[in-house]
Parts: C-alpha cells; structure tokens; sequence
C-alpha cells in the first residue's frame, strides 16, 4: 500500500488517483461520491488494494421512484481505522443491473441478496443471487416505493384516519382477502405449483470434499433448524455431512423479518425508536444509540454532557449483559445445559433491573431521544449501578474466568474450532468480537470514535487465533473494559440537563443523508438514514452485524464436525431478531 | 389447587390426620386434571424478543418450575404446552403448525406477547401473520410486549386453571373419531391458508371482475 495516499486526506487520495472515474455527490445533505456501474469494479478494486479501504462496511439500496432509478450504496472503511468513504451508483429501476462486488469484497454476498430481494436490484456475477429473508416466489420487491403491503393504509403516519381523531378499524376488515395477504391477478390456487427449494442444489454445487478420502462416503442433507435448540432462535442451518464433517452449509433466514425497514419508512422518525428496541433484543440500549446518532447528525444537534455520559453508561451495562449471556448460552451449546447460563442470567437480571428503573422497562427500552434520553437517572440508581460495576460485577466476571478460562473441555471443545484469519475476517466484513478474535484490533469506539468515548481509557481486546474460544476471551475482556469505562463515567459524569431543546414527538429532519454507527455487542451497528425534509424517513437501512456476520459462517465451520457447527454458531453470536430484522 | 394431595381431597370423606399426606378420596376427573396441571412441559422454541423472557421465567428468579413447568423439551412429542414467544411471520408458520400437529394431545397453545397474540407492533408488516390464533387454536394470551416473566407465570397459572375444568367425559382426545390435523400453509406469491382457498379463488375472481368493469363505468 502506498503510504502517501493513506496518510493524505481521503478527498485528496480520491481526487487524485480516482478523478476520471468518480464525481462528487453534489446533492445537497449527500456525501461521498457516485460512480457509473460499468467503472464500479474498476474504482472499487483501487479503492481496496491503492488507497486502504479495506472493509466494505455495508452494501444497501435507495428507490428514487420519482427519478425512476435504484441507486445502490456503499460504505467502506479502512480497518486501520478512521473516517469512511461512501459510494453510489444507479441504475434504472426496469431491469438495472450493477456489477457484484463479491469478487472483490465477498463479505457484500448476502448484503446483496437482500439488496435483490427487497428492493429488487440485480447484481451481475454474484454467485448466488437468490431471495434470502423472503421465500422463493414471493410476489415482489417490498422495499421499492411503489410495492404496497396488504394493510396499506396511507404512505406516510400518522394516519389521517387514526389522528387525530381516532378511529381504529381493524386492518382485516379492509382488504380484500380479510387476512394480510394479497394474491396477484392471475394466481389460481388450484393449479398453481410451488417452487423447489433451491438451497439443497446450492449445497451440492458449493462443496469442498475432503483432501484425504480414502473411502467413498455417501453424502446426507442435515437441516438444523428453524425450530432447534441450539439455533438460538428461528435460523436454519443446512449442512451436508461427509459422515459427521461438513463439507457444505447454507444459512437461510428470514423466519422472523418483521419488516423493520417498510414499516419505518412509514413511520415517523421518533416512532422507529422503539422499534430498533426489538432489533437485537438483547441489547436494546445499543440499537437506541445507534440511530440516535444517525438522526442528530442530520439533524445537527448535539446531546448535552449528562445525556452523553448516561449513554455511555447505559450501552457499556448493555454490551456486558448481552455478552455475559453470549457466554453461559456458548457453554449450552457446549453441552453443559442450562446450568452455565443460569449464571449468566443472575447477572443479567441485576443489570435488567438498572433498566427497569431508569426507562420503565426490562427489555424493551425506548430510552433515547433525539438530542438527549428520554428521563434524568435518579440519584439511588447511580448508587446501584456503582455498586454493581465496583463490586458485584468485577467478582462475577472473575467466577466466570476461573471457572471457564482453564476448563479442559471448554479448551478441548474451542481451541483450533471455527477458525477465521484476519484476512478472511476483513474480508467478509465481519464485526465485533469476531473480527477483533481473528487479531484485527477494530472497534468503531476507537477506530472511529463517536459521542464521547474518545475521553474515555480503555484497551481494545484482540486475540489471534480467531477460533471459539478466542472469540470467548474477548468477549470476557470486553466486559473488563466496559467496566473500566463504567467507572470513569460513574466517575466523570456531570449535572445538567438530559435532553438538547424540548421534548417533541415530531422532529424537523432535514434533508440529506446519514450513516451513523456504533459499536454494539455483535459488532458494528450501523443505520443508514436518507431524509427528504418529510417527518417520516425516505429509506431506513440497518446495518445489522449479526446479519454480516453469518457470511463467513460457511468458510469458519467448513469440514468441521457437525457437532462444533453448533458452537461455532454459538461464538458468532447471532440474535434473529436483527438478523432478520 | 396446590400439589399436595389434600388439595384435591373431596371434604365429605374424612381421612385420618396420619394418612392425610398419602390417602385421598376424590374423582377420577379430579385427580386426572391434579396430575396433568402439575406436570405442564412446555416445548423448548422460541420465536423472538419475547422467548427471552420466557428463558428469564425458567431461570432461576422466576423459576416456573415451582408451578410444574418443569423442563422445556425440544421435541414436540414430549410437549404439553406450546407458547408461541414472538412474532409468527409467514416464512415460519407452516413450521409452527407442523410442530403442532406433531404434539401429542392434549396440548395447549399460550399466545405469548402482542405479536403472538395479534401481530403486535409489527402486524402492518408484509410477513407478519396477524396472530397464531389465524391457525392454530389458543388457550391462553398473555399481552404485554414483552410480557414480564410474572405475566408469563400469570398465564400459565391461568392455564392450569382451565385444566382444572375440563372433564374426562368431553376430552377430545378420548372422543372415538380422531381429532383432525390442521392443514399446513403453504407459501406461494403469499401465504395461502389451505381451508380458504376456495374463498381465495373467489376474491380473485371478484376483483378482477370488478377491475374489468372499472373502465367501461367510466366511458359511460
Ligand atoms: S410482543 Fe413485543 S417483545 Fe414480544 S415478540 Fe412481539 S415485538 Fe417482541
């Protein structure tokens, strides 16, 4: 890599070595630059191996109906850290196609399955370009502006037949079919046939036999999942097995797209808080973060200090209490059943009670607001939150190491399992503790510090191996540095108010665009936000890290045995209800 | 109606005080219903948020064990009580319906949660199923989003309630005609409902009869 560009200002680098193939996106509120689909690869590959940008961070798409175009955007980051570059390019919306940059960043393959699937843009040369959270033969691309659900009411909320006068009439009721569901015109229930399922063809086509077959085994199709205990939820895993190793796996998904993106763009701008609550709901507080920062960079208004320092407060118990969980639920997928996670949730639940008492609610938070949170902290619950982070936590973390650090099965079961380099970490864009396993010392608090964790000591965790029992370690150390950053925020934090101007329930956003992100329990959470001056967003993107991370999941458990599948899944850490959002 | 057999001893027949803790006289219906309410596994499947606190509620705080929900098993042939925790979508209801089907009677349903129950927050969604009740028969629901743990217990305590009034004469699975399975949806351009698929064919018939006669409307 040539020090010179990447020691110059990214513009400077762009401007320089890019300048025929890139312009600026002059769009007032936009950033970044657009690219035409058939210089895309070329600009991309310079980018990566010339300028540094190394992590393709997230790979979405914008219907501009009325421009009649799909624009497809791109974020990357170098994973040396720093600010990131944005890209765009479009096509039209009959037919458009936009080169994959699989070839290239294979971490974009799912994010580009679902660009197809939901906004229906088409990407040349992705190997695998099927729908992913909708089934085959689904009837449309919901995403696109013109694609109507069944309980379509009005574009835009508030409803006018709901406020304010308040009507409510049962959706039912409205559609034709009296369900929500909606059959095009030409479907005849009777004759028509459904689609195979494509995923057992893919299997066969996409697998790695083993190097060393003496004997010639036959091979079978293992489906673990959707209901299966150890899936942690809705997922479904299809292995195929040369006797107990895997020689091939395919995820599918989708069994719990709750439509977040749709409905958010419907909704206004507040309403969508409380529905990042329930994306990854284990660590509600970190979802709230995210897309607050999101909105208040469009919005250009800065939290004041207490709010700043409770947020901090709340994401760091956040990010302690999800991966506490993460750890007694890996020992479930060890085999020690429930026992382990029992411990863990002890723990949690003191944790749950902090929330409890500062948002009203256990799980499901809604504590942040545009500008600030929601209520000051009462004075009693910094006292318990003290407590917890001086003295009850610290030992507990402690009982965790010595019972698990050097316990011969964990280590027998772990080391050397699911492995992932840091080359191959980068590569597929994986976030969070499984990046930073694979020795890739990347944490968006420090490569790209956002609200006011650049005042704050701490060390990043990595470790090298990048197997389950590195990804163990860091999480463990993790929970360490959040306490660390617990203390002095317990420590540092400041009277004041909590919320920047009043509280309003419909925020003046104004045009443009905005990618905030936040390192979360699972990794890099990151929302991208387009605004068009209305109260309602025009697209609403998430980018979910336990989604992102399950595109390595093939490479991490590839001729491992089918019982270390499970506890590999377990280390990636996956919560459905972001994975599919 | 607590686990100890005195609960269900019948107050007409006197029993000795020694004997108290391991005789009883009481009805067959009786003591059938004190055996099954005490022993109400529930299956081991969680949907979304709201199968966290379900694990919160068998964990060690809330503990639902004390009430006879002793284990979860993953396997629906050991279940007696399904709770649908989370958001049903269409992707996934032909599996929940399967994995109802597949429990052995008598099985329970609990609605766990707004979206179980009704679609919750996510009902306008365009893959989300309007309640698990649309195909499968509830028994109990439980609002809340998500339902706290004591809600949850709630439920279940209403659950044995229930349990407590049926009577072996009009048990369903004791009937001599076998009880029917619920037919399995089906995903096609959207979920199509086995039983309605004739009311479907008509709807689309409708429409498109109504949308070819639009146009003629509007030249007259
Ligand atoms: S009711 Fe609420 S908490 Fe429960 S699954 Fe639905 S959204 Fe999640």
């Amino acid at each position: 890599m040539n020090d010179r560009l990447l020691s110059s200002t990214v513009d400077e680098a762009v401007s320089s070595r890019l300048s025929g193939l890139l312009t600026e996106d002059t769009r007032p509120g936009y950033s970044g630059y657009l690219v035409a689909p058939e210089n895309l690869l070329e600009a991309v590959q310079i980018l990566r191996d010339e300028l540094g940008f190394d992590y393709l961070s997230s790979v979405t798409g914008v219907d501009y109906l009325e421009e009649d175009r799909l624009e497809t955007v791109y974020h990357f980051y170098r994973s040396t850290g720093g600010s990131g570059l944005v890209l765009k390019s479009s096509c039209s919306r009959e037919n458009g196609r936009i080169p994959s940059l699989t070839p290239i960043y294979p971490g974009a393959e799912f994010q580009e399955r679902e660009a197809w699937d939901l906004l229906g843009i088409r990407f040349e040369g992705h190997p695998d370009l099927r729908r992913i959270l909708m089934w085959e033969g689904f009837d449309g691309h919901p995403l696109r502006k013109d694609w109507r659900e069944p309980y379509f009411e009005e574009e835009a909320k508030p409803f006018k037949s709901r406020w304010p006068d308040g009507k409510a009439v049962r959706s039912e009721e409205k559609t034709p079919f009296g369900d929500n569901v909606c059959f095009p015109p030409d479907f005849d229930p009777q004759t028509w046939q459904a689609e195979p399922e494509t995923v057992i063809e893919r299997l066969q086509q996409d697998e790695k036999p083993l190097a060393d077959e003496e004997i010639q085994t036959d091979r079978i199709v293992v489906n673990l999942g959707p209901q299966h205990p150890s899936t942690h939820g809705v997922f479904r895993m299809t292995v195929m097995l040369d006797g107990e190793t895997i020689v091939s796996l395919k995820p599918v998904m989708g069994y719990l797209h709750r439509n977040h993106e749709k409905i958010a763009e419907r909704n206004t701008f507040l309403q969508n808080m409380p529905f990042t609550d329930r994306l990854d709901y284990l660590a509600s507080m970190s979802n709230n973060f995210g897309y607050a920062i999101a909105v208040e960079k469009l919005m250009g208004v800065t939290p004041p200090e207490r709010a700043e320092y409770i947020r901090v407060i709340m994401a760091e118990l956040t990010r302690i209490s999800s991966h506490i969980m993460t750890t007694g639920f890996l020992l479930n997928d060890l085999g020690a059943f429930f026992t382990p996670a029992l411990y863990a949730l002890e723990e949690r639940e003191l944790i749950l009670d902090i929330f409890e008492m500062v948002s009203g609610s256990r799980m499901m938070c809604n504590y942040f607001r545009f500008g600030g949170v929601v209520r000051d902290i009462p004075e009693d619950v910094l006292g318990r939150i003290r407590q917890l982070v001086t003295d009850r936590l610290p030992r507990k973390i402690d009982e965790l190491d010595s019972y698990l650090t050097n316990n011969e099965i964990v280590k027998t079961r772990c080391q050397g399992v699911g492995v992932l380099t840091d080359v191959q970490a980068i590569a597929y864009s994986a976030a969070g503790p499984i990046l930073r396993a694979s020795g890739v010392p990347y944490d968006v608090r420090r490569a790209d510090p956002y609200s006011i964790y650049d005042r704050f000591d701490f060390d990043v965790a990595v470790q090298t191996h990048g197997d389950v029992y590195d990804r163990y370690l860091v999480r463990l150390q993790e929970m360490r540095e959040s306490l660390k950053i617990l203390r002095q925020a317990l420590r540092d934090i400041p009277g004041g108010p909590v919320l920047a101007g009043k509280p309003q329930y419909q925020v003046r956003v104004p045009a443009g665009e905005a990618y905030g992100r936040v390192e979360g329990p699972k990794g890099e959470l990151g929302f991208y936000v387009v605004s068009n001056g209305k109260p309602n967003p025009y697209r609403y993107h998430v980018r979910a890290p336990s989604f992102i991370n399950l595109t390595s999941l093939e490479t991490m458990c590839m001729h491992q045995k089918v019982a270390d599948a499970v506890v590999v899944l377990g280390s990636v850490d996956i919560i459905l209800g972001e994975v599919d959002r | 109606m607590n686990p100890s057999p005195e609960s269900i001893q019948n107050q007409d027949y006197q029993i000795p005080v020694e004997l108290r803790q391991q005789v009883t006289i009481t009805t067959l219906d009786r003591i059938y219903n004190w055996g099954r309410r005490n022993s109400m596994w529930p299956m081991m499947f969680g949907l979304a948020c709201c199968a966290i606190e379900m694990i919160c509620t068998a964990a060690s705080r809330y503990d639902f064990s004390r009430f006879g929900m002793e284990v979860m098993r993953a396997s629906p042939r050991q279940a007696d009580v399904m709770i649908v925790s989370g958001t049903v979508t269409k992707k996934m209801v032909p599996q929940i319906v399967r994995l109802y089907n597949q429990m052995g009677e008598p099985k329970y349903v609990i609605a766990m949660g707004a979206c179980a129950s009704g679609g919750g927050p996510f009902k306008e969604g365009y893959n989300v199923v309007s309640g698990i009740d649309k195909f499968v028969p509830v028994d109990v629901y439980i609002p809340g989003c998500p339902p706290t743990p004591q809600a949850l217990l709630n439920g279940l305590i209403t659950l044995q309630k229930k349990v407590d009034h049926e009577t072996i004469k009009s048990a369903r699975w004791y009937r001599s005609d076998p009880v029917p399975e619920i037919p399995v949806p089906i995903l096609g351009p959207d979920l199509i409902d086995v039983r309605r698929i004739e009311a479907i064919r008509q709807t689309i018939q409708t429409l498109a009869d109504e949308a070819g006669n639009r146009p003629q409307e509007g030249e007259a």
